[in-house]
């Protein structure tokens, strides 16, 4: 029996150019993120410049406490951008798990009437593009669901955060979390499923008999067991509202906007300052980056389950 | 136990999914009968029936606009499926940095796709991008990417980014094969390729065939990366669908007319997903016809 760790040489060079090439272009931002436009642009590639904080303090400037020497005035604010970016990613991330948990579990545990058609419509509308919601979601949320001005709540509204019109759904932070919910929620039922399904019935029985109620059951008994499962639905929750940019483009105004839309209207100017774009870039990378490499197994487990049960 | 119980675990799902999922839906298939733009509320819109439609069912930058779409899914989920497998075959050894390998190869999928067209854009670029800067290196010519050869150049960024997805799967669809097939095959002295492909395929099929139905539903949901990469361009070289509705929504202001889009991409796909379906079931009956006969035989 050979050594099963002995490869052939050529094997290793084939898994480091695949290293390589998997890696390399992220790399590559993060190295040109701290050069110099000069640097970037004068096609001395390699590792021999000066390191630079600049294109940071550039991107960072409205939320940095001091003023950098190199500005003039604070043109890309990065800091209102990414803390949209947060606020709507976590809670739509927290909202879409405690959701779809519950209704993974009904799908699970329960027979009911109309359970065959829930979980038929969770399946189908995995397959909605975005692209499709942005006409009637653009339409709905400036147009339909509002309150009317007049109306009580709407001069409530009004009164106390001013402005004109009727108050809408579209420009606020709830609009766009409300979508991402509703577009992370057939994933997440799905990929939670496979997880519940593991639960040994034994232990939920055995506390019903100790007297809980259902929601006891799930929240004190299912919920804790699942919990690597809810780790990898809440990664890919996470990943999809931080990333997605056509929707949150399409539902945000000048307050609500997060980081993707500025780095595509960055990107669309005809002379392009690469060294703070790509420093933008990393900025929005970094927070996903991050959890992949704390918690790749996790999320190679939420991708095969959600993918081999279907 | 109350009969209401398994409603009130659904209920908040049900209601966002209709609210903002079916709802809207139906929506955009009503707008795409009426005359539609975005100052008007649709109950004040005209109905115009089919008319949307039949417009763009004549309009040539809608039908290249179609056919881009089509080309670039296809091509994606051809590459990505070949060189994912491949891959997955390839590395399913006992290695020691395993996993490492594995959290390294997801990286790019967890990346923003506006950054990851940011990247490309740069290593694209015809002067100081990195791809050509090495081209020239090794004494050839730099290379248009963005421009003549756009759409290559925008599936090989896809393909970057959504190969180890493919990667991932097939590699835990072959490591969880039964070993006594793969062993039974070995000792009656098939080769490395037999194996491969009469048991460890075949095997995998049904994995595979779920595998290449979601990429291929996601590769219709691509857009930031092409639209960072070429906005759509040159020309109409790159527009794939996506990127028309969203153009035409908010640059044009035609809704009625992105709506209809929006049916026609609604229709591709669910075209598509039910052939592949159907395809699917045919190949597990003769699976199962093929199990059926080899027993009768025995």
């Amino acid at each position: 029996m050979p050594n099963q760790d002995r490869q052939h040489p050529a094997f290793y060079a084939v898994l480091v150019t695949l290293v390589f090439m998997a890696v390399g272009p992220i790399c590559l931002m993060f190295i040109n993120s701290f050069k110099l436009d000069v640097d970037i642009l004068s096609g001395t590639s390699g590792l021999l410049f000066m390191p630079t904080l600049q294109n940071y303090e550039t991107a960072l400037c409205d939320v940095l406490p001091y003023e950098p020497d190199h500005l003039e005035y604070c043109s890309l604010k990065i800091g209102g951008s990414f803390t949209n970016s947060l606020i709507i990613s976590i809670v739509s991330t927290a909202l879409t798990l405690v959701i779809g948990c519950m209704a993974a579990y009904a799908l699970v545990r329960f027979r009911f009437m109309g359970r065959d058609v829930a979980s038929m419509t969770t399946l189908a509308v995995r397959m909605l593009p975005p692209a499709v919601l942005l006409v009637p979601v653009f339409g709905l949320w400036n147009n339909e669901f509002c309150i009317d001005k007049d109306s009580f709540v709407g001069e409530l509204i009004r009164d106390t955060f001013g402005g004109r019109g009727d108050i809408c759904l579209a420009g606020t932070h709830s609009g766009i979390i409300l979508v991402y919910i509703a577009m992370n929620l057939p994933f997440v039922i799905w990929i939670l499923q496979s997880f519940i399904v593991q639960v040994p019935r034994q232990l939920e029985e055995a506390a019903r008999m100790d007297g809980a109620g259902p929601f006891q059951v799930f929240f004190l008994v299912v919920l804790p067991l699942i919990r690597p499962g809810l780790a990898a639905a809440a990664i890919f929750a996470f990943r999809i509202a931080w990333n997605e940019y056509l929707l949150a483009s399409a539902l945000s105004d000048r307050d609500t906007k997060t980081v993707p839309i500025l780095i595509v209207n960055n990107m669309s100017e005809f002379n392009i300052e690469w060294g703070v774009i790509m420093a933008t870039g990393m900025l929005l990378a970094i927070p996903p980056i991050i959890f992949t490499l704390l918690a790749s197994r996790q999320i190679i487990t939420g991708m095969t389950a959600g993918a081999v049960k279907g | 136990m109350n009969r209401m119980t398994p409603y009130l675990f659904m209920a908040p799902a049900a209601v966002i999914i209709v609210i903002t999922l079916l709802y809207p839906l139906g929506y955009m298939v009503y707008g795409s009968f009426r005359d539609w733009d975005p100052s008007q509320t649709i109950g004040e819109t005209e109905w115009v029936g089919l008319r949307n439609y039949i417009v763009l069912y004549g309009d040539p930058a809608f039908r290249e606009s179609m056919w881009v779409t089509l080309k670039f899914a296809f091509w994606v989920v051809t590459v990505e499926m070949i060189l994912g497998v491949g891959l997955a075959l390839l590395l399913d050894r006992n290695l020691r940095g395993m996993s490492l390998l594995r959290t390294l190869f997801i990286l790019p999928m967890m990346i923003a796709p506006v950054v990851v067209g940011l990247m490309w854009r740069y290593m694209y670029h015809p002067t100081v991008g990195t791809i050509n800067r090495w081209l020239k290196e090794f004494g050839f010519s730099g290379v248009d990417w963005l421009g003549q050869h756009a759409l290559l150049s925008v599936i090989i960024a896809d393909v970057w980014q959504w190969t180890p997805f493919i990667f991932i799967l097939s590699l835990a669809a072959l490591q969880s094969l039964p070993s006594s097939a793969i062993e039974a095959a070995r000792m009656d002295g098939a080769t490395n390729w037999q194996a491969i492909w009469h048991i460890k395929l075949p095997l995998m099929m049904p994995v595979l065939i779920v595998t290449c139905l979601l990429r291929l539903i996601d590769a219709f949901k691509v857009l930031e990366v092409i639209l960072v990469l070429t906005e759509g361009g040159p020309g109409l070289s790159t527009e794939i669908l996506a990127l028309r509705i969203s153009r035409t929504a908010t640059e044009f202001r035609e809704l009625g007319t992105a709506a209809a889009m929006s049916g026609y991409l609604m229709l591709l796909l669910m075209t598509l997903t039910a052939a592949m379906f159907i395809y699917t079931k045919l190949v597990e009956r003769r699976a199962q016809r093929l199990a059926r006969m080899v027993a009768e035989a025995e």
